[in-house]
């Protein structure tokens, strides 16, 4: 007989499991990590030094504000050279593409964008030395932005 | 002619980092709406913005500070947030290029000190 202790150990267990998968289960849809791996081209994809900025639940899908930031110092010798912004499921994979400089002072970008349906966001910031960052956020779209009228 | 908006501080230390906000009139129609006649709508969209700064008594185009390439998923009116490093008085130069031969220029002085 199972006694109440292995009984919920075993809910513990499953419990555990259903939290840590999404990260790895709900990988990126095939279509979004090929233009990733389009735009950063041989470079290795790591996380970390980009960040998204974005409300995690959004009321209207026609004009959600995001804004980018990437951790350099913005000189000639280390500076970020784009840095381009990819979502899941709208009818194009690309939102944008930033190209920056060292004459832009600052990594740090914003704009208003469209999302048509609640979905994963990627950014991916291309570094002067070759490295290339990546930071998805996933957003929550209540009312989408119109696709047909 | 689109309306714009944009906000540059008048004057900056030297090698100050200022924000730069602009804003465009523009319907970035997607192309995959339809009106209500059932027609889908011609896509119109501004596909580049640029940002070049001209140093005061240099000849030449200036130099690039910022661009983007934008898409059907950018909002409406697009809006754009970035920075720039005051390193001398002159010009940012602003221009838009889009779908039906749409392109546009705008200019804003600074003052460094």
């Amino acid at each position: 007989m199972q006694s109440r202790r292995t009984f919920v150990k075993a809910g513990v267990g499953i419990a555990v499991s259903v939290l840590v998968q999404p990260s790895a289960v709900l990988a990126q849809s095939d279509s979004l990590a090929a233009v990733v791996r389009e735009y950063a081209g041989t470079a290795l994809l790591r996380e970390g030094r980009v960040k998204i900025n974005i409300a995690p639940l959004v009321d209207n899908g026609n004009s959600v504000p995001i804004e980018v930031t990437v951790e350099s110092p913005m000189t000639v010798a280390d500076h970020v050279v784009g840095i381009a912004l990819f979502n899941e499921k709208n009818p194009q994979r690309d939102v944008a593409q930033f190209t920056l400089g060292p004459h832009a002072g600052r990594a740090r970008v914003a704009t208003r964008i469209r999302l048509a349906t609640t979905q994963k966001l990627v950014a991916v910031a291309k570094m002067s030395d070759g490295t290339c960052w990546t930071h998805a956020v996933d957003v929550l779209v209540t009312l989408a932005a119109c696709i047909e009228e | 002619m689109a309306r714009t908006l944009i906000t540059v501080p008048s004057t900056a230390r030297r090698d100050e980092v200022i924000e730069i906000r602009v804003l465009i009139q523009h319907p970035m129609e997607t192309g995959y709406r339809r009106s209500s006649e059932g027609e889908m709508m011609a896509r119109n969209l501004i596909r580049r913005f640029t940002c070049r700064f001209e140093e005061d008594g240099k000849a030449g185009n200036g130099v690039p500070v910022f661009s983007a390439m934008l898409y059907a998923a950018v909002s409406a009116n697009p809006f754009l947030t970035f920075h720039a490093r005051a390193t001398a008085s002159g010009a940012f130069v602003f221009s838009w290029d889009g779908d039906n031969g749409f392109s546009q220029s705008e200019r804003t002085g600074i003052e460094v000190t």
